[in-house]
C-alpha cells in the first residue's frame, strides 16, 4: 500500500463535508483572433463567458456538449493552465491565487488531469516510473519514496511494476498508456481530477476496463472528478451531476437522473436523442438537430441556442436567458426562457 | 438471388516494411448490389485495411496481398495503373475520417468535385460545374453555390464531411467504402450525417462498407454487421441478430460493454486484456487468450467462420448454440 507518512504530499479536508470542493464565480475567457496589430476591429472567441458552478466533494460532475463549447477551456481555466480574463475559484474554503488564500503550487497538487491523447501528454524521453516520480519529487518527497510510490500506483492501476516500469510510453498500448497518465495524476494525492475526454480515444472493450479503474480510485481515495465528455452514455455512467454547456454558456445543470429523464433545455433534449438508438426495428429518422453549432467569434444576441431552436421566440432573440430553477428540490437550473414563462 | 456486387475470398494482407505485421489473415465476405454492410471492430482489427484494399491503396511494394477480390465481376487484384484509375471513384469510391485531411487544402471544393467528374466522363467546365452545384445540393449544403467556391478550411466539420461525401457520389459509384465517417463528428452532426447516407443510399440504390467502431452507429445504418478482430471476421450476421442473438465471446464481450444507466452504481463488465500483437498472432483462436470460455482447442486450433446459426460465427464453444 502507499506510504501515508509523508508529510509532503497529504492534502487534508478543510471545510468539511458540506463546503463545495471548488466553487467557479464567473469565469470568463475570450480569446483574440487575426491579426494582433490590428487593433481595429479586433475579434475575440468566447470561449467561456461568465460561467459560475459548484462541485460538491466526493462527486463526479460531468461536463457535456458539442466541439467548440468551452469544455476543455472550462477545464483549463480551472487547472490554471491558462489564466481567465476574468472570474474567482474558491477550493475548500480557500480563495485560489488570491490574498490569505491558497497558493498556485499549494493548489496544483491538490487538483490534477488526465488529457484525451496519452501519447502526447506523456514525456516520450522518460520511462513511466521517471514519468510518475517526477512531480512528487519536484514538490519535496525524496527520489526513493517517489520512485516506490510510482511502483505502488503502477501496481495499483494494473500495470505490474516488475514488468512495466522501465518501458518508454511508445511501448504501451492506448489503453496502458491512460493508465499511466492516471497513475501520474494521481501521485500527488489530489483531491479533484480533471478527466478531459479521458476515454474516448480508447477501444470500447478497453474504455469500459479503465472506467472501472475511475470508480474504484474515486471510492478508495475520496476524489472528485471533474468529468468532460461527448459522449452522453459514459457521462450517464459516470456523473452524479451533469452540467450541458453550449457556446461558452451553461444551459442546464442539475443531477444525472433529472437531466437524462427530463432534460428541460431544447439543446439537452436534442442531445440526447441524437443518441444512436440500439434497435433496428428504432432508427432514428429525423435528426433532432440542424447545422453545425454556431461560430463562437460573434455569437448571436439574445439566446444562443435561437438559431438552431425549434421553440424559438421573439424574445429570445433579444434576451439572453439567466439560469432559472426548474425543480428547487434537486437543484435543476436551466436557461431559457420557456422554463421562465411557464413558470410565471 | 442475383451475384454480389462484392465478393471478397480469402484476403489476406501482410504489410512487411521494416516491422512485419500480419493486417488481414483470411477474409471473407460479399456484399450484394444495394445492401449495407458494417464492418464493426477495435483498432487494429482490420477494417480499414480492408477498406483500402478494396481500393488497392497500399504502397505494393510493402504489402503482400494473397486471395480474391471480385467487384461486378472485375478482378481487382490484378488492375493495371491505368484500368484502377477508372476504377477508384466511378466504380469505388471511399469517404474518410478526417475530411479535413481527405481534401486538398489548396484547391476549392468546387475544383476538386469537377476534377474527379472531367477524370471520368467527357464533360466541358460548366457543364461539370452545374453537376457538382447539383451533387451540393443533394447532400443538403446550404448556399451550394457559393459553397462551391469555398476552400476546405472555410467550412465546418460536419459541412466538409458532406462535401466529401458529395465529391465520392458525383460519379454515381456502385460502391462506398465509408472509413468511420462520423467518429470525429459531434453527435448531433453525427446522426445528421448517418440520415443523408442512409437517405442517398436508398435514393441512389449503390451498396455501401461501413466501418466504424461505434456500435449504436452501425445499428443506425447497416443491413448486416460483420465484427472483425485481429485481421478475421469472427461474426456475421443481420443487425438484430447480432446485436440481440450473437453467439461469438468477443461480440457479447463488445455489447455487454457499452455502458448505459443500467449498469450504474456497479463495475462495467470487461473484456479483460487486449488486442493481440499483428507481428505475433496465436496460433489458434485470436480471441482466446482474452476469452472466459477458452479450452485447449481455441488455442491449438483455428475456428472457420460457421454457417449454421442465426449468425454465422468462428468459435468452438460460442454461446447459446442451438
Amino acid at each position: 500500500m502507499m506510504s501515508q507518512n509523508n508529510s509532503v504530499l497529504t492534502s487534508e479536508d478543510r471545510g468539511g463535508p458540506a463546503q463545495p470542493l471548488l466553487v467557479v464565480k464567473d469565469l470568463k475567457k475570450y480569446f483574440s483572433v487575426g491579426n494582433p496589430f490590428f487593433v481595429k476591429n479586433k475579434k475575440y472567441v468566447h470561449a467561456v463567458d461568465n460561467i459560475s458552478f459548484s462541485v460538491a466533494k466526493g462527486k463526479t460532475l460531468g461536463i457535456v456538449g458539442e466541439s467548440g463549447c468551452g469544455k476543455s477551456t472550462t477545464a483549463k481555466l480551472i487547472a490554471r493552465l491558462i489564466s481567465p480574463d476574468s472570474g474567482k475559484m474558491v477550493f475548500d474554503g480557500d480563495g485560489v491565487v488570491e490574498y490569505g488564500g491558497i497558493a498556485l503550487k499549494e493548489f496544483r497538487k491538490n487538483l490534477q488531469m488526465v488529457f484525451q491523447d496519452s501519447f502526447a501528454s506523456l514525456n516520450p524521453r522518460l520511462s513511466i516510473e521517471q514519468t510518475i516520480a517526477y512531480g512528487p519529487s519536484v514538490h519535496g518527497l525524496s527520489k526513493a519514496d517517489a520512485v516506490q510510490q510510482a511502483r505502488d500506483l503502477l501496481q495499483r492501476v494494473g500495470l505490474a511494476p516488475q514488468q512495466f516500469a522501465s518501458r518508454y510510453p511508445h511501448e504501451l498500448s492506448g489503453g496502458q498508456r491512460q493508465r499511466v497518465n492516471i497513475a501520474r495524476a494521481l501521485a500527488y494525492q489530489p483531491r479533484l481530477v480533471i478527466l478531459d475526454e479521458a476515454v474516448a480515444a480508447l477501444d470500447k472493450s478497453v474504455q469500459a476496463q479503465v472506467l472501472n479503474l475511475l470508480q474504484d480510485l474515486k471510492r478508495e481515495r475520496q476524489l472528485t472528478y471533474l468529468f468532460i465528455s461527448h459522449d452522453l452514455h459514459v457521462v450517464h455512467y459516470m456523473s452524479d451531476e451533469v452540467m450541458v454547456m453550449y457556446l461558452g454558456q451553461i444551459v442546464e445543470k442539475g443531477p444525472v437522473e433529472q437531466i437524462f429523464s427530463r432534460p428541460a433545455h431544447p439543446y439537452t433534449q436534442a442531445l440526447l436523442s441524437a443518441i444512436p438508438s440500439m434497435d433496428p426495428n428504432k432508427r432514428t429518422t429525423k435528426p433532432p438537430l440542424l447545422g453545425d453549432p454556431p461560430n463562437p467569434i460573434n455569437p448571436p444576441v439574445g439566446c444562443r441556442f435561437q438559431e438552431r431552436c425549434p421553440f424559438v421566440k421573439e424574445v429570445c432573440k433579444s434576451l439572453s436567458p439567466a439560469l432559472s430553477t426548474v425543480n428547487e428540490q434537486v437543484e435543476h437550473v436551466v436557461a431559457c426562457h420557456l422554463n421562465t414563462e411557464s413558470s410565471l | 438471388m442475383s451475384a454480389p456486387l462484392l465478393q471478397v475470398r480469402d484476403l489476406r494482407v501482410e504489410f512487411n516494411g521494416h516491422r512485419k505485421a500480419q493486417a488481414l489473415s483470411g477474409v471473407s465476405f460479399q456484399v450484394a448490389a444495394g445492401e449495407v454492410l458494417t464492418l464493426l471492430g477495435e483498432s487494429g482489427s482490420g477494417k480499414s485495411v480492408t477498406l483500402r484494399t478494396l481500393l488497392r491503396l497500399h504502397p505494393e511494394k510493402k504489402t503482400n496481398i494473397t486471395g480474391d477480390i471480385k467487384i461486378d465481376g472485375q478482378d481487382i487484384l490484378s488492375l493495371s495503373a491505368g484500368q484502377l484509375n477508372k476504377y477508384r471513384g466511378r466504380i469505388t469510391s471511399m469517404i474518410f475520417q478526417e475530411p479535413g485531411l481527405a481534401f486538398d487544402p489548396v484547391y476549392t471544393i468546387g475544383q476538386q468535385i469537377t476534377e474527379a467528374l472531367c477524370a471520368h466522363e467527357q464533360l466541358d467546365a460548366s457543364a461539370a460545374k452545374i453537376r457538382a452545384i447539383k451533387m451540393l445540393e443533394r447532400v443538403q449544403i446550404p448556399q451550394a453555390r457559393k459553397r462551391f467556391d469555398a476552400y476546405p478550411h472555410e467550412l465546418s466539420g460536419g459541412m466538409r464531411q458532406r462535401a466529401m461525401i458529395a465529391l465520392a457520389l458525383v460519379c454515381n459509384p456502385k460502391l462506398l467504402l465509408a472509413d468511420e465517417p462520423t467518429t470525429a463528428l459531434d453527435a448531433s452532426v453525427q446522426i445528421q450525417i448517418l440520415l443523408l447516407l442512409r437517405e442517398l443510399q436508398q435514393e441512389t440504390g449503390m451498396s455501401i462498407i461501413f466501418v466504424t467502431h461505434d456500435i449504436g452507429a452501425a445499428v443506425e445504418i447497416s443491413d448486416r454487421i460483420a465484427v472483425m478482430y485481429a485481421g478475421r471476421i469472427v461474426e456475421e450476421g443481420s443487425v438484430g441478430n447480432v446485436v440481440s442473438n450473437s453467439s461469438h465471446p468477443y461480440t457479447k464481450g463488445l455489447l455487454a460493454s457499452i455502458v448505459g444507466h443500467e449498469n450504474k452504481g456497479s463495475n462495467l463488465t470487461t473484456i479483460p486484456g487486449s488486442p493481440p500483437d499483428l507481428r505475433e498472432l496465436p496460433t489458434g483462436c485470436s480471441f482466446a487468450p482474452r476469452c472466459a470460455r477458452a479450452q485447449n482447442k481455441c488455442i491449438t486450433q483455428q475456428p472457420d467462420l460457421d454457417n449454421s446459426g442465426s449468425t454465422s460465427y468462428a468459435c468452438w464453444f460460442p454461446i447459446n448454440s442451438n
